[in-house]
Order: C-alpha cells, then sequence, then structure tokens
C-alpha cells in the first residue's frame, strides 16, 4: 500500500485527549462528527485545514494517555493517510493497528509541515520529497504483521477463531 | 537460567510455555473488564469477531463509571450496557459504585498471580496486588472477551528501587509524581514497572494502588508490587479464593534499576500540562488557585480523603476555592462517612460528588473550570483539556498538598500542617 500526502507536523507526548478530547465523548457517538475535533485543544483549525490523504508527523510518545480506541478511528476517519512517529505509545499502536490506520516508526527530526511525503507501508520505506530524504521505518512487530495481513484484528479472529499469530 | 519478574512468571503461566522478556504468547485470562466512557463500546465490536457471546461470562465485568451524571448521549451507553449485562449474564457495577479500577480489587476480583485486561489505560492499578492488569482498546477487548485470550509481548521490567521512610507530610503521590519526573512520560513505553525497597514494604495498600495507578504516565503496560503480609492481610477479608504469593525471583533480569532516596523526598507538583513536568513544591508554592479536586482513581481512598480530613478539621477552605471531593468507591464513601471524614470535609467546604470518575474525565460534565483558572487535582492526568476546558490549567498533587492549598487557595506546603495535625 502506497501512500502519499502532505506533512502535518506535531511535537512529543501527543496524548489521545489532544487528539480527541474527552468531553466529546458524550456529544457523539459517530467518528465522521467528531473528525471536525481533531487535534483541536492543541491546534485549533486542524480539522478544517487537513486533506485527505495528508499525514500526521510526530515525535516521540505518540498516543500516549487514555485507551480509548476513538482516537486512531477519528484519525482514519478524517482521512488522514498514515501517523509517522519516533515512537507510538503501547496501547494507541496496538489500537491503530487493530483498526488498520497506517503507522509508521521512523525518525522524524528532519520532516517539516508541509512536505510531500511518499509511504510504502509494505516495504517499510519512504521519502520525504521536498527535502528529497529517503525514510526508513522500523519493522512492525511480527505478532503484528497477520493482523495487518488479516485486514485488522476483527477479520483475523474471525478467519483464525482466535490468535494465530506465531 | 537466571529466575523470573513477575510478569514473566505470570504470562509464563497463563501461556503454558517459558515465557521470557521480549517473547510474543498468547496468554488465557483471568478477568476482563469495560467502562461506559470509552468509545466505540467492546460489546459493540463482539459480533464483529464472529460471536455473539462473551466466551466466560463470569470472567467479564461491566462498569458505569466514567459517567456518573449522564447526559442523554452517556444514559444511551448505559441503557446498552446494562442490557449486554443482563443478556451475556455479566456482573455490572451501577453507577455510583466507584471507579472500575478500585471497585475490582476492593470486591475480590483480583488475585496475586492473575492475568487481567480492562478497556481502560489505568488498568494497570490491580498490578498493586501482584497481578498482571493492563489496559487495551476496544477491539482487542472485544477480541479478548470472545476468545478468552489476548496477544503479548512479555515486557522487560524496570526496577524502582524505592528505600527510607517517606517523612511527614510527603506520601505514595510524591513518590509516584517523583518517579514520574525521574522516568518521563514514556520512559517505561512497552515495558513493565516493578515498585519495591523498605519505602514500598511500609506502604498500606492504599498507597501502593496510587504508585501502580501511575505506571501508564510512564508509559508502562502494567505497575507490579510483590505480595507480602500486608497484601494478604488487606485481601484476606475480600478474596474468598485460594492464592499464592508472587514475587520476582532474587535473580530476575531487570532492564533498568532506579534508585529513589524516599527520606529525602519533598512534596512534589506535576505542572500543567504533562505528568512529567514536575518540580518540587517549593518552586511553585504561593500560586493561586480557583479549584482543588480530592478524587479519580489516583488517591481518593479511605485514607487519601483521611489525611486531607486530618489537615481540614474545625477550619475551612479559603474565600474563592471550591473544593471536590470525589470518594473512588461506594465502600470508601461508606466507610468516611462512618469514620466521619466526610462530615469534617464537608464542615470544611467540601462538595461531595458521586463515586466515580468525575472531576477527572471531561466527559463527566462535572467540575469544568472556567477559562484561565487553576485547578489543584490529586487526579494521575493534567493533560490540556483533561477537564473539559483546554484553557484552564491542572496542578497534580497529593492529596495533604490538596487540602493544605483549600486553606489558603494556593498552592501550599503541607508539612507543617501535619505536624501541627499530629
Amino acid at each position: 500500500m502506497r501512500i502519499a500526502g502532505r506533512a502535518h507536523r506535531f511535537g512529543d507526548d501527543i496524548n489521545t485527549d489532544y487528539i480527541i478530547a474527552s468531553k466529546y465523548k458524550t456529544t457523539s457517538l459517530d467518528p465522521a462528527e467528531l473528525t471536525r475535533h481533531l487535534m483541536e485543544d492543541i491546534d485549533p483549525g486542524f480539522a478544517q485545514r487537513i486533506r485527505p490523504g495528508d499525514i500526521i508527523v510526530a515525535g516521540r510518545n505518540f498516543g500516549c494517555g487514555s485507551s480509548r480506541e476513538g482516537a486512531p478511528v477519528v484519525i482514519k476517519a478524517a482521512g488522514i493517510g498514515a501517523v509517522v512517529a519516533q515512537s507510538f505509545a503501547r496501547i494507541f499502536f496496538r489500537n491503530a493497528i487493530n483498526i488498520g490506520l497506517p503507522v509508521f516508526i521512523c525518525d522524524t527530526a528532519a520532516i517539516n509541515t508541509g512536505d510531500d511525503l511518499e509511504l510504502d507501508l509494505e516495504a517499510g520505506t519512504g521519502r520525504d520529497a521536498t527535502t528529497g530524504a529517503l525514510i526508513t521505518a522500523a519493522p512492525l512487530p511480527r505478532a503484528m504483521i497477520n493482523v495487518v495481513r488479516d485486514g485488522g484484528l476483527a477479520a483475523h479472529i474471525r478467519k483464525h477463531g482466535t490468535f494465530q499469530i506465531a | 537460567m537466571t529466575g523470573k519478574t513477575m510478569s514473566e512468571k505470570i504470562l509464563s503461566t497463563k501461556s503454558g510455555r517459558e515465557a521470557r522478556a521480549g517473547d510474543i504468547v498468547v496468554a488465557d485470562l483471568d478477568l476482563t473488564y469495560s467502562h461506559d466512557g470509552n468509545r466505540p463500546l467492546a460489546m459493540e465490536l463482539l459480533s464483529s469477531m464472529g460471536t455473539d457471546r462473551v466466551w466466560d461470562p463470569s470472567r467479564y465485568i461491566l462498569f458505569l463509571d466514567h459517567h456518573p451524571s449522564p447526559n442523554a448521549v452517556s444514559a444511551a451507553a448505559h441503557t446498552k450496557l446494562r442490557q449486554f449485562a443482563i443478556d451475556q449474564g455479566c456482573q455490572l457495577y451501577e453507577m455510583g459504585d466507584g471507579i472500575s479500577h478500585v471497585v475490582l480489587p476492593e470486591r475480590g476480583h483480583i488475585a496475586p498471580g492473575d492475568l487481567v485486561i480492562g478497556s481502560d489505560s489505568h488498568t494497570c492499578t490491580g498490578g498493586a496486588v501482584a497481578a498482571f492488569t493492563t489496559g487495551v482498546g476496544s477491539t482487542d477487548m472485544a477480541a479478548a472477551i470472545a476468545t478468552g485470550k489476548l496477544w503479548l509481548l512479555v515486557p522487560e521490567t524496570i526496577l524502582i528501587q524505592c528505600d527510607g521512610a517517606l517523612p511527614p507530610g510527603v506520601g505514595a503521590k510524591d513518590l509516584a509524581l517523583a518517579i514520574a519526573g525521574e522516568i518521563g512520560a514514556d520512559g517505561a513505553n512497552y515495558m513493565a514497572v516493578e515498585f519495591a525497597g523498605s519505602t514500598v514494604e511500609n506502604l498500606p495498600m492504599d498507597g501502593r494502588f496510587t504508585l501502580t495507578n501511575m505506571a501508564i504516565e510512564f508509559g508502562a503496560k502494567a505497575g507490579l508490587i510483590g505480595s507480602d503480609a500486608v497484601t494478604e492481610a488487606w485481601l484476606a477479608p475480600r478474596l474468598s479464593r485460594p492464592w499464592m504469593h508472587l514475587r520476582s525471583d532474587p535473580d530476575a533480569v531487570f532492564g533498568r534499576v532506579v534508585h529513589i532516596d524516599s527520606a529525602a523526598l519533598t512534596p512534589r507538583i506535576a505542572k500543567p500540562h504533562a505528568v512529567d513536568n514536575v518540580v518540587s513544591i517549593e518552586d511553585v508554592l504561593g500560586t493561586q488557585i480557583h479549584q482543588v479536586v480530592i478524587g479519580t482513581c489516583n488517591a481518593a481512598r479511605e485514607s487519601d480523603l483521611a489525611e486531607a480530613a486530618r489537615i481540614l478539621r474545625g477550619k475551612h477552605i479559603a474565600p474563592g476555592v471550591r473544593l471536590v471531593v470525589t470518594p473512588s468507591s461506594r465502600d470508601t464513601m461508606v466507610a468516611s462517612m462512618k469514620s466521619g471524614v466526610l462530615a469534617t470535609l464537608v464542615e470544611a467546604g467540601a462538595v461531595i460528588a458521586t463515586p466515580g470518575c468525575s472531576g477527572c474525565a471531561g466527559g463527566c460534565h462535572f467540575a469544568v473550570p472556567d477559562k484561565g483558572e487553576n485547578v489543584l487535582s490529586t487526579a494521575n492526568r493534567n493533560f490540556k483539556g483533561r477537564l473539559g476546558n483546554p484553557d484552564s490549567f491542572i496542578w497534580l498533587a497529593s492529596p495533604a498538598t490538596a487540602a493544605a492549598s483549600a486553606l489558603t487557595g494556593r498552592i501550599t506546603d503541607p508539612r507543617a500542617y501535619v505536624e501541627t495535625a499530629a
């Protein structure tokens, strides 16, 4: 799967409350509706600026905090093509893989907002077309590869009846 | 072969194979639980796993804790959860029963050596009774309640060795904040942390839960404390099934060891908007506070409320300050009523809220601060907007610091108050 999009740069420790604030848990259950509030508390207007396929780029520990699966669900529903970060918090990373939001762990220090990125998810490679710099992703943990190949965790469990991840 | 950490022991037993840090295992779950706070609800995803039945209804418990004062949207979620519990034959704790992470060990649902998952990041709290308890998202939970299993990477463990006596007025929360400052918000990502040493051995269970509850704030998958006589005495009236003590082997291999000199600790504050933005209280003394919250799954147990009451007894909070107290469970509330602690707090000016997550997650519609206000809270998280207003500021502290600061309306060192109250 190949993804091309503009980079939107964020810092370290972007927690799940910043991705989608707790207060919206009781305003709507519709991910499409909630996309209007994506990153609202730290970057008002972000949801209105993004185009389908755009890529969120962050520093360390993206998705820390709550276990809310709404965080990757809303990012995906907003049309974000992938999240590229130096590292991800554990629960967010599992959730993203389970629901099929592409995530890419790589050195993001040289990527700036507005850069055009091209990513090849299977190969784990890509490039920043604006700067010409090559991007190399850390390989997925092998337990997750089968989940991704089966099309997410629900499809994996339906197919095997249990976890088939050796 | 070297010895094993607690995590390696539990995950070996539950996966039926020799499990070491770095291994990936599929493990049998002793207990799973969900609450009303996160969307989608795991139960809504169950059918996507190819089944409509929970694998073992006696091992999936539901809680209505995040929205103790529901609006129309959360009331609808409550109805769904109640109906699901009836249809499946699962136990459900109603609104007002308390916060899942507090209620589960308190009501004897978790034993040493258990493997527990919850669809909430603070599931790590249960590790204080020597269990491996970790948070997952809704899809992982749905797969878990469909199969009774979950895949897990066996984590390396950071040993947090805390030695020495905590000075008067300095408690488990200050220790937890000091550790957060020391290892940082992602210092234990993908790892477990084990709290050990003479300080931890001398902590009552309430303080131990305060420590393990914070493990996720360092990124950890689990926070564990080896079982001992304190655990045994606390579990005795609560847990009817047999259990065995569990501790890491003396020759277990730890990824890292962090030493904390507890005797040298001072009251700590996490400044807005990050849990690892920790300073000693001297750096922020006198900061004006508009609202004080003593609540949440971190530090609102019986002894936390009692500590605040000792400082507030016979006094009144400062004009212009609100004090909100949310007992963490029904049991905590009842005990605090019987002991007179709640009366003391109310006489001092406190508002008492329904046991649950009020005063922490913004979806609770409770204690939402105004723009520009400072909130001093015993919570575990101070993210911008956490209480429902991104233009307010949340400062984290111990129950003692919260009580002393409510008296003055400014961040106040509790040590003087504790000595005079003794």
